[in-house]
């Protein structure tokens, strides 16, 4: 391991030769620069650093990062991620997924790498709709959506990713959206610094197959109405000068309302670190989708014991417990005979 | 009573045991501690666990049956024998459940007591056989083992409900007497394995003098037999189970690489004993994952070995089915992996503690598009110890996943080992990539992922963490030398020919078959794999005490085959194919030698029986 200082780098050090080949005009785009630019104040090097990602446009992140990288298979990248941060804890590794390829063909591994608390950092692109396979709906899809493969319009009711991975025990859950960099920045930041898995749902605009999907919300003119930030300690409230917020009613209910009505003592204030992820599933669950006011920010930032160190003290304990292994003794672990 | 220690005992060369009970009655326990005092003995053995899926199907019904059946010789055997020679039922199920593959004269020794109305009317008795004559070409001893245990427990204050339990132990402490074996490694084995619960220990520990005393001490038995111990060749000898020698071979594996083991692996029957052994062994830094599926425990092997971890996952049929999707993504990206496929009765769910090999071509075949591997298989029990060190060395030299096949039968069947010398286990040498291995035209040095080795046509292993050598890899198809995604048809070409000739290079690196033709003038060769290597040698030599010339090849590697294998089918007039499936190597012999293999196959979910193999072999000879 080396003890020289982490060397200095610019967005230019993170890019790699290969051509980006999303359309233009793409979300992806935003949030590659985004973290191509934080990479170099993350005190990182680059060969410590792995993109692991699964099936779909975002998938193909992993070839435009000058780091280590697998582009995988659908839905997989959490489980081979595991594998990877679970033997090499020196590494960090990250996962870029996207609403089909984590929470569809992927959802079960997604869930177990939350709740295992595996150290990997998850970035889930979510554009409610399939973009590399040319436009169906997907799990995050909103009902009766129309597309492809749903011209009468969808019938599932689509997953909160939020709440889900609150429901999947994850100890860290944010969301961002890729209008805004300095938000994803400040996010990514704290996911990484995050010891265990975090997962963050981005909003993405897929302009082809979605276009709009979070423009209610996420242009410029509707933000300051319609993005509630969560910030650690601090009253819920937003709108241009703060005139609206959250409150928690007597029956645990939370509900918007005008501070100007209640007051300013009487908003909620956010607590990241709660060890009960209750409010801050209720706060997942404030929009019903992204056209209502929308928590984004850090939900959840919990500590728990992280899987590949507890991995990793339970080989040590058995080496100091019984030496480190013998193969000689280990065959000898039963009965043996001495025949001549 | 009269005491008969005086009688010495009759000398036999063999004897087949068989118990039999219900699946809660600790038969295989039973089978286990004899076969362990047998070993400790020095006679030769193997063993055969035969038991039902459900863990407690309905007590004293058929379907509940679970026997061991072992084999104990004073030379050296082969299998676990065609046809047992004692039979022990515990109850009427056992009995009639095992009573077909007995043949006439053998021994039956019943636990009387279980022989009541209700017992028999759910074994399927309309009368009991005890007294319907129906048993008269057998020798049957009727023993009431589970009142004498009552008996002797209550003495030492258990309850006779609890002490039921125990009549398995006068089961094992009779047979002891029978065979002459030494109850001092039995009862300290006792007072051990449940110190923590002392009454329990007493109880069994009862039982089993018990079931010593009945048969030293009454006149039922007319003798007792001794099967003195076998002459193996000098050296120390341990007694293991396939899933055993596999999790061994596996940490000795990753000794001999010099490469940290991580296991990721879904329970799944008869596999789960691999998982279960390596997780105890976490003083060798092995690190075992009970992945949330079949899917991310080879998901996960395959991140620690691109992590530069020796990555295993170990599975049965239906788990392999699920691996396949992975198995093609490490084929593309040429990183090593072991698959481990303890094979079981398929399809889907099928016989899940029967044995069988029936996944021979889906090893093969089993993924989409142009997907070779290599695939290695399992002889004996013990065997799967170099099974696993050989499956790792190709893996880690062709940096490519390979399939090891294992079965039910060698996993959990046991024989005496002789320990290897751990010096001369072969070295396997990971070689990673250290620095630059390509010059661009402007005279730069730059790292391809996808530059090869001349030799083996392996490409680089370069785990994250070394400076300048960053890269990344994917499904997607590679370019040729920079590993770029590249949709270029003729470069697609290129990279399927060369995944190709790297696997079908890999004949030239292991052992030619070799084959076992005593004077070499046999005109019948018969060539098998993996776990039929006992039962085919023992057919094998029946045929030659007849005095007739037959030839034996056995396969641990079947893709690709060793390089000689097409010299040696030519060589035969007759070949001749045992399998325990419906003809998948005869299958790849006639399609890649053109030879006319004659295929002798049966699926009962048991191993071949010796008799089989010599009556196939006779029939071929016989043939015009
Ligand atoms: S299809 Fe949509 S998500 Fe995919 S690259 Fe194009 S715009 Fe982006």
């Amino acid at each position: 391991m080396t003890t020289t200082a982490v060397p200095l780098t610019t967005r230019k050090d993170w890019t790699s030769d290969q051509e980006v080949r999303w359309c233009p005009g793409c979300g992806d785009y935003s949030i590659l620069a985004a973290v191509q630019m934080l990479m170099p104040d993350l005190g990182v090097r680059r060969e410590n650093t792995v993109f692991i990602s699964g099936i779909g446009c975002a998938a193909r992140f992993p070839y435009y990062m000058s780091t280590y990288g697998m582009h995988s298979i659908h839905g997989r990248a959490p489980a081979i991620a595991t594998g990877l941060a679970t033997t090499r804890p020196d590494l960090d590794v990250w996962v870029v997924t996207g609403d089909g390829d984590a929470l569809s063909i992927g959802g079960n591994h997604l869930i177990h790498a939350l709740r295992r608390n595996v150290k990997m950092t998850i970035l889930m692109f979510n554009n409610q709709i399939y973009g590399l396979t040319k436009g169906q709906y997907s799990p995050t899809s909103e009902v009766a959506k129309v597309t492809k493969s749903t011209p009468f319009g969808s019938l599932d009711t689509p997953f909160n990713p939020v709440s889900l991975a609150l429901g999947a025990e994850a100890s860290f859950v944010a969301r961002t959206h890729d209008m805004d960099r300095a938000h994803m920045q400040e996010t990514f930041r704290r996911a990484h610094a995050h010891a265990g898995a975090a997962f963050v749902e981005v909003y993405q605009n897929c302009n082809v197959f979605n276009d709009g999907a979070f423009e209610k919300i996420t242009s410029r003119d509707a933000r300051s109405s319609m993005l509630i930030p969560l910030e650690h300690g601090q009253p819920i409230r937003f709108g241009a000068d703060g005139e609206r917020g959250v409150v928690q009613r007597a029956d645990g209910r939370l509900e918007i309302v005008d501070v100007s009505e209640v007051g300013e003592d009487s908003l909620l204030v956010h607590d990241e670190a709660r060890d009960d992820p209750g409010l801050a599933f209720a706060l997942s669950r404030l929009a019903r989708g992204p056209f209502e006011p929308t928590p984004i920010g850090v939900f959840r930032a919990v500590e728990r014991p992280e899987y590949g160190a507890e991995m990793a003290r339970q080989v040590v304990q058995a080496q100091e417990r019984r030496g480190v292994g013998d193969l000689a003794a280990l065959l000898r672990s039963g009965s043996s005979w001495t025949v001549g | 009573m009269a005491t008969k220690s005086e009688h010495p005992p009759e000398q036999l060369d063999r004897v087949v045991i068989r118990f039999a009970g219900d699946s809660g009655d600790g038969m295989q326990l039973t089978g286990d501690r004899f076969t362990t005092s047998s070993a400790l003995l020095g006679n030769d053995l193997a063993t055969f666990p035969d038991f039902p899926a459900e863990i407690r199907a309905p007590a004293g019904t058929l379907a509940g049956v679970s026997a061991f059946q072992v084999h104990i010789s004073d030379h050296d055997i082969l299998t676990p024998g065609d046809a047992p020679n004692v039979l022990v039922a515990m109850n009427p199920a056992a009995l009639r459940a095992n009573i077909g593959v007995l043949p006439k004269g053998a021994t039956v020794v019943v636990n009387v007591d279980a022989f009541d109305e209700r017992s028999l009317t759910k074994a399927g008795y309309e009368a009991n056989p005890l007294t319907d004559g129906s048993l008269s070409s057998y020798s049957v001893y009727e023993v009431p083992m589970t009142s004498i245990t009552q008996e002797v427990c209550k003495e030492a204050g258990v309850k006779p409900r609890d002490a039921e339990r125990s009549k398995n132990f006068f089961a094992l402490g009779l047979v002891s007497w029978l065979y002459t074996r030494p109850t001092e490694p039995t009862v300290g084995w006792i007072a051990k394995r449940f110190a923590d619960r002392p009454q329990v220990a007493e109880a069994n520990t009862r039982a089993f003098r018990a079931g010593f005393d009945f048969g030293e001490t009454t006149e039922l038995f007319e003798s007792h037999y001794e099967v003195r111990a076998a002459p193996f060749e000098p050296g120390e000898y341990v007694q293991v189970t396939g899933n055993q020698a596999l999790a061994w071979g596996l940490i000795a594996a990753a000794r001999q690489a010099g490469l940290p083991l991580f296991l990721g692996s879904y329970p799944i029957t008869p596999a789960s004993d691999i998982l279960h052994e390596l997780s105890r062994r976490k003083e060798f830094g092995v690190r075992t994952f009970q992945a949330e599926d079949e899917i991310a425990g080879v998901g996960a092997a395959l991140g620690a070995a691109f992590g530069g971890a020796l990555g295993v996952t170990t599975t049965s049929g239906p788990g392999l089915d699920l691996k396949s999707e992975t198995i093609g993504l490490a084929i593309n990206l040429e990183l090593p992996l072991v698959i481990i496929d303890v094979q079981r009765g398929g399809p889907s769910t099928g016989l899940p503690t029967k044995t069988e090999q029936a996944d021979l071509l889906h090893a093969m075949y089993g993924r989409h598009g142009e997907a070779p591997i290599p695939i290695v298989a399992a002889m004996t029990p013990s065997h799967c110890f170099d099974a696993a060190i050989e499956a790792t060395r190709l893996a880690v030299t062709y940096r490519t996943p390979v399939i090891l096949l294992s079965d039910g039968y060698l996993a959990n069947g046991a024989e005496p080992w002789k320990l290897p010398n751990l010096d001369a286990l072969p070295v396997i040498e990971p070689g990673f990539a250290t620095g630059p291995n390509h010059t661009a035209d402007d005279g730069t040095q730059t790292f391809w992922p996808y530059e090869r080795d001349e030799r083996t046509l392996a490409r680089p292993w370069a785990p994250p963490g070394v400076a300048g050598l960053e890269h990344r890899i994917g499904g997607l198809e590679k370019a040729a030398g920079t590993g770029n995604v590249s949709y270029d048809p003729a470069n697609h070409e290129k990279m399927v020919r060369i995944r190709a000739a790297k696997i079908s290079g890999i004949s030239t690196d292991i052992a030619p078959v070799v084959v076992d033709d005593e004077h070499g003038d046999a005109t019948v060769l018969v060539l098998g794999w993996g776990s039929t290597f006992g039962a085919i040698a023992a057919g094998v030599r029946r045929v030659r005490a007849r005095g007739l010339s037959v030839a034996h090849a056995h396969l641990t590697h079947l893709n690709p085959f060793p390089a000689n294998l097409g010299d040696v089918l030519a060589r035969y007039q007759q070949v001749l194919v045992p399998e325990v499936n419906l003809g998948q190597l005869s299958r790849l012999v006639r399609a890649e030698f053109l030879v006319d293999a004659h295929s002798l196959n049966q699926v009962r979910g048991t191993p071949f029986r010796a008799a089989e193999i010599e009556a196939a072999i006779l029939s071929l000879m016989e043939a015009p």
